[in-house]
This record gives C-alpha cells, sequence and structure tokens, in this order.
C-alpha cells in the first residue's frame, strides 16, 4: 500500500520507480509467507528408505517450497521492469534534464 | 509426430529465433528481416496446424512441459477457443511484420533495427504463450514477456514516447502485480496453479470471501493490461507515440489477448455460475463497458490526431468485447469472440492506415487529409473498410459481431447495454465519416501549405512501398472475408468454444 501510495502521489519518476518496487517485493514476500509452516522443516527429503521400507513422509513436516520457486520467477521479472524502467529514467533525463513528472509534461507540450 | 510438439514449437521458434536475430543482427543487419518473417510463418503453419488438429480431433490438445504432468508441471491446454485465437495473432503478426520492415526504416535509426525485430518476436512470444499456456502462473510471466517487450517497444518511439512508455511501465506493473496477487489468493484457497485443476478444486470456495478478493484483484490486473475503461488511461499515449508498425502490432494484439485471459478465467476457469448467479460481476462489468463506450467516444471525436482517435475506439471496441462477455450468454459469447478475432483484423487495417498516410505526409492531424485519397487512393479505400466495418456495415465482419453481441444483450433483457450499442454505433459514424468527409469532398486548399507548415521533417516523402501495401491489402480482404464466412467460422469453431452450461 506504501508503494501504491508513493506511486500515485508522489511527483518525482524516481520516487514512483521505487514505490512501484515496494509494491512488488510486498508482494513477493507475502507469497514466501504462504509457504510457512509451524514446526516444519526445509524441504529436502533426507531418507526415503532405511532398510529396505519406505518410510511415509508427511507433508506437513515440510515447508511448501513451491511459492518460494514461483517468487524466484517474480524476482527476476522484477529486476527486468525496475532495469527497463530506469533506462527510460535515464533517456527522460537525456532528453529533459529532469526527472520531476510536471516539468515533464510542460516541456511536452512546447 | 511433429504434431504432437505443435504447442510448444509455436512458443519456442519466435523465442529462439529473438535471440538469434539478436545475435545475427550485430553480424549482417538486412538478416533479421529473413529471418523474423521466416519465424512468423512458421508459427502461422503451427498455429494453423493446432487449429486443425482441435478440430479433427473434436477435444482439446494438452501439452505437458518436459513430461511432468499436472498439478506438478507446466501444461499447455489448447481447445477451441485459443485455438483460434492463436490463429488471429499469427496472421496479424505476419502480415504487419512485413508491413513494419518499410514503416520502420522512416521512423527508427538504422542501429537499432535488430534490437527493433528482436523485442518483436519476444512480443509475439509473448502473446502466443498466453493464448496456449494452461497455467495460471506460466500466464503471469509471458504476460510479462509480453509487457516488457512491449515498454522498451514503445520507447523507441518519437519525442514523448519515452515518457509514455513510463507510465505504461507504472500502470503495467500495477496490474501485473495485482493479477498476480489474485493468483495468490487462489494458490492458498486450493493449492494448484493448474486451469483445469481450479475448475474442480474452485467451487468447494465459492462463498469465500478471500475467493472474491481475488477475483476482482484479477479483473483489475488484466483489466489495465488490456486497457479497459477506467484503466485505459495509459493507452492513448502509450499507442500514439509508439512507432506506427509497433501501434498497429501492439494495439490489435495485445489488448485482444487480454480479453481472451477474461473469458478464459470467467468461463473456463471458474463456472460461469459465479460471475452471474453468486456476484453480480457481469452485471458491474456491463456498466462499467457501457459508460466506457460512450466516454471513450466522446472523446475520439474530441481528438484530431488521428492516431490518437484511433486509441480511443479501440478503447470502445474493447467495451464491446466486455458488453459481450457481460451479457454471459450463448449470443453474448458468440459475439465477444467473433470480436476479438475481427476486431483484430479491423485495429491492425486502420492503424496501417494511419502508418502509411504518416509514411507518405508526415502528419497525422486529421485536418490535414485534404483531399489525399487522389494522392493515395488504395490507403483510402482500405480506410473506408476499416471504419465501415468498426461502424458496422452489414457485408464487412464488424456487423456480425456486433449483431451477436446485441441479440446477446437482449436476451439478457439488458436494454440499457442494447441502447449503448446502437447509440455508440453512430457515433463511430460520425467519428469516420468526419474524417472521410475531410479526405474525399474538402477542397485541397491547404495543399500549397502543407509542405512548408510540415518543412521542418526536411526529407520528402515517398508514396507508401508495396511492401507495406500488400499487407494492408490482405488485411482488408482479411475484414471483407471474415464477414463473409463469420457463418462458418461460428459453426465450427466458436460454437465449440463456448462451454456447455451456458
Amino acid at each position: 500500500m506504501l508503494g501504491l501510495y508513493s506511486m500515485m502521489a508522489k511527483n518525482n519518476l524516481m520516487k514512483k520507480l521505487i514505490g512501484m518496487n515496494i509494491f512488488q517485493w510486498a508482494i513477493i514476500l507475502y507469497f514466501i509467507s504462504i509457504g510457512a509452516k509451524r514446526g516444519a522443516q526445509i524441504p529436502i527429503v533426507a531418507q526415503t528408505h532405511s532398510h529396505g521400507q519406505e518410510i511415509a513422509l508427511h507433508a506437513t513436516d515440510y515447508i511448501n517450497p513451491l511459492p518460494h520457486v514461483l517468487m524466484l520467477t517474480a524476482i527476476v521479472v522484477g529486476v527486468a521492469t525496475t532495469g527497463i524502467a530506469l533506462a527510460l529514467l535515464v533517456i527522460l533525463y537525456k532528453r529533459y534534464g529532469t526527472l520531476e513528472e510536471d516539468e515533464i509534461i510542460e516541456a511536452l507540450k512546447k | 509426430m511433429i504434431i504432437e510438439q505443435l504447442p510448444a514449437l509455436i512458443i519456442v521458434t519466435p523465442l529462439i529465433l529473438s535471440l538469434v536475430v539478436s545475435v545475427a543482427g550485430l553480424w549482417e543487419r538486412r538478416l533479421c528481416f529473413p529471418l523474423v518473417v521466416g519465424a512468423l510463418t512458421a508459427c502461422l503453419v503451427c498455429a494453423i496446424g493446432i487449429l486443425a488438429v482441435v478440430m479433427r480431433r473434436g477435444e482439446p490438445i494438452h501439452y505437458f512441459f518436459g513430461g511432468w504432468h499436472p498439478p506438478w508441471g507446466i501444461e499447455y491446454t489448447i481447445d477451441y477457443l485459443n485455438a483460434l485465437v492463436l490463429v488471429g495473432v499469427a496472421v496479424i503478426s505476419l502480415l504487419v511484420t512485413i508491413y513494419a520492415k518499410r514503416a520502420i526504416e522512416r521512423e527508427i535509426p538504422d542501429t537499432k533495427h535488430p534490437q527493433f525485430y528482436t523485442l518483436l518476436l519476444l512480443h509475439i512470444t509473448g502473446l502466443f504463450g498466453i493464448t496456449a499456456t494452461g497455467d495460471m502462473f506460466n500466464l503471469y510471466v509471458l504476460l510479462e514477456v509480453a509487457s516488457f517487450s512491449a515498454y522498451a517497444i514503445i520507447a523507441l518511439g518519437e519525442q514523448g514516447a519515452a515518457f509514455a512508455a513510463f507510465r505504461y511501465v507504472i500502470f503495467g506493473t500495477i496490474g501485473a502485480c495485482a493479477y498476480l496477487l489474485g493468483t495468490g489468493y487462489f494458490y492458498i484457497l486450493t493449492g494448484s496453479l493448474n486451469m483445469a485443476d481450479l475448475t474442480h478444486l474452485l467451487p468447494h470456495s465459492f462463498y469465500s470471501k478471500a475467493l472474491l478478493v481475488g477475483f476482482a484483484f484479477f479483473i483489475v490486473g488484466i483489466g489495465i493490461k488490456m486497457g479497459i475503461f477506467p484503466l485505459h488511461i495509459w493507452l492513448p499515449d502509450a499507442y500514439t507515440f509508439a512507432p506506427s508498425a509497433v501501434s498497429a502490432l501492439l494495439a490489435p494484439l495485445f489488448t485482444k489477448v487480454g480479453a481472451y485471459v477474461i473469458i478464459r478465467i470467467m468461463f473456463t476457469v471458474f463456472d460461469p455460475s459465479f460471475a452471474i448467479g453468486l456476484y453480480p460481476v457481469t452485471d458491474v462489468l456491463g456498466w462499467i463497458a457501457a459508460i466506457g463506450i460512450l466516454f471513450a467516444c466522446m472523446m475520439a471525436l474530441a481528438q484530431s490526431d488521428f492516431k490518437r482517435m484511433l486509441c480511443y475506439v479501440l478503447v470502445a471496441e474493447m467495451g464491446y468485447v466486455i458488453i459481450g462477455i457481460a451479457s454471459a450468454n450463448r449470443f453474448g459469447l458468440t459475439g465477444a469472440i467473433l470480436h476479438i478475432i475481427n476486431d483484430m483484423f479491423m485495429m491492425a487495417c486502420l492503424f496501417t492506415v494511419s502508418g502509411a498516410i504518416f509514411y507518405q505526409t508526415g502528419t497525422r492531424n486529421i485536418y490535414r487529409f485534404r483531399s489525399l485519397h487522389r494522392t493515395m487512393p488504395i490507403i483510402f479505400a482500405l480506410f473506408i473498410v476499416g471504419a465501415l466495418s468498426v461502424v458496422g456495415i452489414p457485408p464487412l465482419c464488424g456487423f456480425f459481431s456486433k449483431w451477436y453481441l446485441i441479440l446477446g444483450a437482449i436476451q439478457a433483457k439488458q436494454w440499457g447495454l442494447v441502447v449503448v450499442m446502437l447509440l455508440s454505433s453512430l457515433l463511430m459514424a460520425i467519428l469516420f465519416f468526419r474524417v472521410i468527409e475531410i479526405a474525399y469532398f474538402a477542397p485541397p486548399t491547404d495543399q500549397v501549405h502543407t509542405p512548408h507548415k510540415h518543412g521542418n521533417t526536411g526529407t520528402v516523402m515517398g508514396s507508401v512501398p508495396l511492401s507495406m501495401v500488400i499487407p494492408m491489402i490482405l488485411i482488408g480482404i482479411g475484414i471483407v472475408l471474415l464477414g463473409i464466412f463469420s457463418g462458418v467460422i461460428i459453426k465450427h469453431i466458436i460454437a465449440f468454444a463456448i462451454p456447455s452450461t451456458l
């Protein structure tokens, strides 16, 4: 929400970008928190066979790794977004010499 | 068998070729274009092959990536609905790419051509992927692939493009995040991300508030991406400032694929009873779409920039698709699906026309179009085909989809929506006849001054080359053919694409 606020309210484009990042990371943290389970261990199966007998695995003993894996992808996506946005900001700054939104709009109208 | 691999090939071909193109571009710039056209032709063959297979078998194709079966692996599911959209995307992207070759030579510096083609292919990869996938998270990733390339490719445009693209980044990211959050809610409730799996699991939690919140996030997310009315603010800027070939590609395809995603989620993943019976989702969507259509038509009337006007027309067209979805009966949904395909052709036609006019005259101002039909008769004939189709004149395709949409709204007893659709058709007629009047009947008084006014570009604008005109003519023929054969398409494809519960 903090991120969303700064995206809407801030005039400086850099601050908007930072707001966007906060928003994204918040969602990533939200996903990671899904996977957590009380009293569970890391999702590595140490031993499935002992003395030729299979040991039953309980899903509740392990935290859910899937959200974490998904978020690895989402982090990559987030980094790429930031990269593109920063590149655009560089272009904007070179062209207009400012990153304040209203000043750029003024310059565009001319 | 190669047939079995088609759903993967259609994604992998443009993805790999985009890497090849970016490397080949360093070595020899002229190689890029043939490579891209080759890749897209291959995609078109794949898409038609997929449609043929689906029609022959009469059941969806399932493709499991890496042999992992769902719900663990990523599955690509292709039924009548996506097969049809895939073919539409493939045809339009191939034609527009051929058109793009000469258009970008004028608008983008030579050194950036390889990057342009790379981004173009990546974007198309994303579109194919969004359409073909059967996995919610995979859809998110491909949505972002398509969006990133769209951001970058728009920024290649003229003066204001970088700023428009930045705003698009901000909005697009909010949309993507909202979609991701919605997916998160679904995942918590069901523990699955596979669409077919969700179809079975979701009804257990239909009364949960969390599902409703997730659904709302989801609609808002996709709504931003496809530019439906209150969320369309980024769209006119971004598409107006983009290079003309780019807007001719993005405008028809990206928004339509978004509309496809909404249909897929509302009617396949969710039971129709959720969106209609349990919560008044369709009513709300219908009225928002109705307001949006009227608003967009008004805004379009106020524009003097031709391309900007088309952007607002596009927003209105998306409103039509949403109305079809909101009617939520067989007629309405037939109309919506038919309109997705038709609108790809109509918008491609209009945006390529705007690009061609810009190519020849260097202007997009409607009031400078005086008597242009004398110098570019074919282009304006195509413009009339596209415009009349959007207005909805019988032999052209726009009429048939509007016909079904209106039938759907009548059947749903949404009389307000019927009135809005008829009214907006009139508004569109006014809109386009204004341009037609200027182009055909206004005396060419300005003609002597125009070159001076626009002399600052410094170049004499040549006539539109054949490699741009031929794809445009093909799109125009496509509009007429889609209109004539719309009955066949509905009977053999769309009729099976609609969920049987409706």
